[in-house]
């Protein structure tokens, strides 16, 4: 089980990676949402892998971490409403100025790397 | 007393609802509501800088639950200075957006700006690391919002790529929590710095990959060269009020460095040594260089003003790289100072580009009202490129000295000194271009259309600038007091008895469990 918990989140990863180095706000964001799937996965293997165990301390000597749990909640809310958020304004971006690249134009990036 | 410590949370908290539910369409009402907000902020900010100045660590148990298990809220030297400070910045930023009238180009605006105080405020205050994550996310979320505050292309272009590289720091800042909550089992910061001390010489790794991505993840915030790309578009295309509160948001990252690496991984500590001399502080250096060198290369004003701050920035981390005592008193010196002067900068741009109608550096006729605003910009620059007599000269100076160990630290010296030559060349060729040169060119024209500046905007400009007077005026004290945060930080022990053995819910248990685990 931990090959296959430590390999599902390495390939989220690097798929999450390669998306985000597209450059399109599209592939980016779905690069960081494989991203957050790795990272939520991956908040879960901290607590240690158990299964069929509790999430709650009882006499039993066997039981799973609740608080990993708590934080994978927290850091699913938090990455729901940053994609949406984040989906909004590329939309709103892309609509502008008929362009989704998220690197600067060239003409643009011109005067941006200039002054770099 | 002990509530007050979390009112600079609640307070925003519940008015930035009520701005939006009773006062939405009464601008008028919204900005009573919102400096109203600020000021009160700023009278509990003094309150608890000053119960806190003689040592006492101030502490909040949310729900009277006991440290490791509930979150609790801390107080000490240096949180609620920085607390003071960020409120100090954001009544004038408000002052200027209310003055210019930026706050009624977009909806919401005095809204996002209570929860960004919301967010900043719950960073500096909070005793654990998932909860630091929790309030990094309210700040960035509400100054997504301000960003692209009033709209147009560019801002939304430039924000999208604030938002994804925020994005990735925050998916960053999950790792390394993830890989600490592994190692040590606990993400409060004082359980964290008991618990690192007892991790075993053989298994340190991933304590150490840890360190790294954190520390990675604050340097994202505080725009360390290289992970400072983010920085210069986003602040030139955000809205001036906006940019200039901005001005504390790297000090957020300066700080949660400071924290965490004095507390969890200290100097001393032999897993984490070289973190701050072989890695913070030569990029530290190449920050403070790529900075002057942006100050000097850049075309348009905004962008001059945003390198400046990553110069500021990368002088910050030096002093925090030294790491020694004396540093970081110096560090926490120069940050009050980089932040008032980054702010009054902004809103100067914003002056600038009132009365000229765009920024490029190029020389024009001269306009309106342009005597008094090349004052405000002489007074700015000379603070923040650090030449006497203001606070940016006197910060350098400590830092300096600082470095200063039978005989100079040529690294440092040479870089800083080189740097800020630099970017006094830029600042003074931009002025020269902008203001001075301009009475050489054609005769003035009456522009129609453009109004000048309101006085409240002067204002707020002219308060930044009279709190970095008084900034170096009583620079002997702020030193002094600098000085015995930093002999805190170094000492934490009274940080961590205080977190972990007030009593509260549970903390039965968890010396029952201790004294078990001892047997």
């Amino acid at each position: 089980m931990e090959f296959l918990v430590a390999s599902a989140i390495g390939v989220l990863t690097a798929g999450g990676l390669y998306m985000v180095m597209r450059l399109r706000t599209f592939p980016v964001i779905l690069g960081i949402s494989l991203l957050t799937y790795a990272v939520n996965v991956f908040l879960f293997a901290a607590g240690r892998l158990t299964t069929g165990a509790p999430p709650i301390l009882t006499d039993a000597t066997v039981y799973a971490d609740p608080l990993p749990q708590a934080l994978v909640l927290t850091a699913i809310v938090i990455s729901f409403g940053m994609t949406a958020v984040v989906v909004m304004i590329a939309l709103g971006a892309y609509l502008g100025t008929d362009d989704d690249h998220v690197d600067d134009a060239p003409e643009s990036a011109s005067s941006g790397e200039s002054a770099r | 007393m002990t509530h007050w410590l979390i009112m600079p949370v609640i307070l925003p908290t519940i008015l930035a609802p009520l701005i939006i539910l009773a006062a939405r369409y009464h601008i008028g009402i919204q900005r009573v509501f919102s400096v109203a907000s600020v000021l009160a902020m700023i009278g509990i900010a003094i309150g608890l800088v000053v119960e806190t100045s003689d040592g006492t660590v101030m502490l909040y148990q949310l729900g009277n639950w006991a440290a490791p298990f509930g979150i609790v809220l801390v107080g000490d030297r240096l949180s609620t200075m920085m607390l003071l400070l960020m409120a100090v910045l954001a009544l004038f930023v408000l002052l200027y957006s209310i003055g210019s009238c930026w706050d009624e180009r977009g909806r919401h605006f005095h809204v996002l700006f209570q929860f960004q105080l919301m967010g900043i405020a719950g960073a500096f205050l909070t005793g654990d690391l998932f909860n630091l994550f929790v309030f990094f996310e309210v700040l960035l979320i509400a100054s997504y919002g301000l960003m692209i505050h009033a709209g147009g292309n560019a801002r939304l272009r430039a924000g999208v790529q604030y938002v994804l590289f925020n994005l990735l720091g925050s998916t960053l800042f999950l790792f390394a929590l993830g890989a600490i909550y592994a190692e040590a089992g606990t993400l409060n910061m004082a359980d964290l710095a008991q618990r690192v001390q007892l991790i075993g010489a053989e298994e340190t790794v991933g304590i150490r990959v840890a360190a790294v991505l954190l520390l990675l993840v604050f340097a994202i915030k505080a725009a360390l060269v290289p992970l400072h790309f983010w920085l210069p578009s986003s602040y030139a295309e955000a809205p001036a009020p906006v940019a200039a509160l901005f001005a504390i948001m790297t000090k957020v990252g300066a700080y949660a460095i400071i924290r965490v690496y004095t507390m969890i991984f200290p100097a001393d500590l032999e897993v984490t040594s070289g973190l701050h001399g072989d890695w913070l502080l030569p990029f530290a250096l190449l920050s403070l260089a790529v900075g002057a060198v942006g100050v000097l290369a850049a075309r348009k004003l905004d962008r001059l003003v945003t390198f400046a701050v990553i110069s500021s920035m990368g002088m910050v981390m030096v002093a925090i790289g030294l790491f020694t005592q004396e540093s970081i008193a110096s560090a926490l010196y120069y940050m009050v100072h980089s932040t008032l002067a980054a702010g009054a900068l902004f809103l100067i741009v914003d002056l600038v580009r009132q009365s000229r109608g765009h920024l490029e550096l190029r020389v024009e006729a001269p306009v309106v009202g342009a005597a008094l605003i090349a004052a405000l910009f002489m007074v700015a620059g000379i603070a923040i490129t650090g030449l006497p007599p203001l606070s940016g000269f006197v910060g350098k100076l400590m830092v300096l000295n600082a470095a200063y160990d039978d005989g100079p630290d040529a690294w440092v010296w040479t870089v800083v000194l080189v740097a800020s030559l630099i970017s006094v060349v830029g600042f003074a060729r931009a002025g020269s271009i902008l203001f001075w040169k301009a009475q050489a060119d054609v005769a003035p024209v009456a522009e129609p259309g453009r109004p000048a500046p309101s006085p409240l905007s002067y204002v707020a400009v002219g308060g930044l600038l009279v709190m970095l007077i008084a900034h170096t005026a009583f620079a002997g004290r702020m030193y002094d007091y600098t000085t015995v945060t930093a002999a805190q930080l170094f000492d934490p022990q009274e940080y961590i008895t205080t977190v972990l053995e007030t009593p509260g819910k549970l903390s039965e248990t968890v010396k029952a469990d201790a004294s078990e685990g001892e047997n």
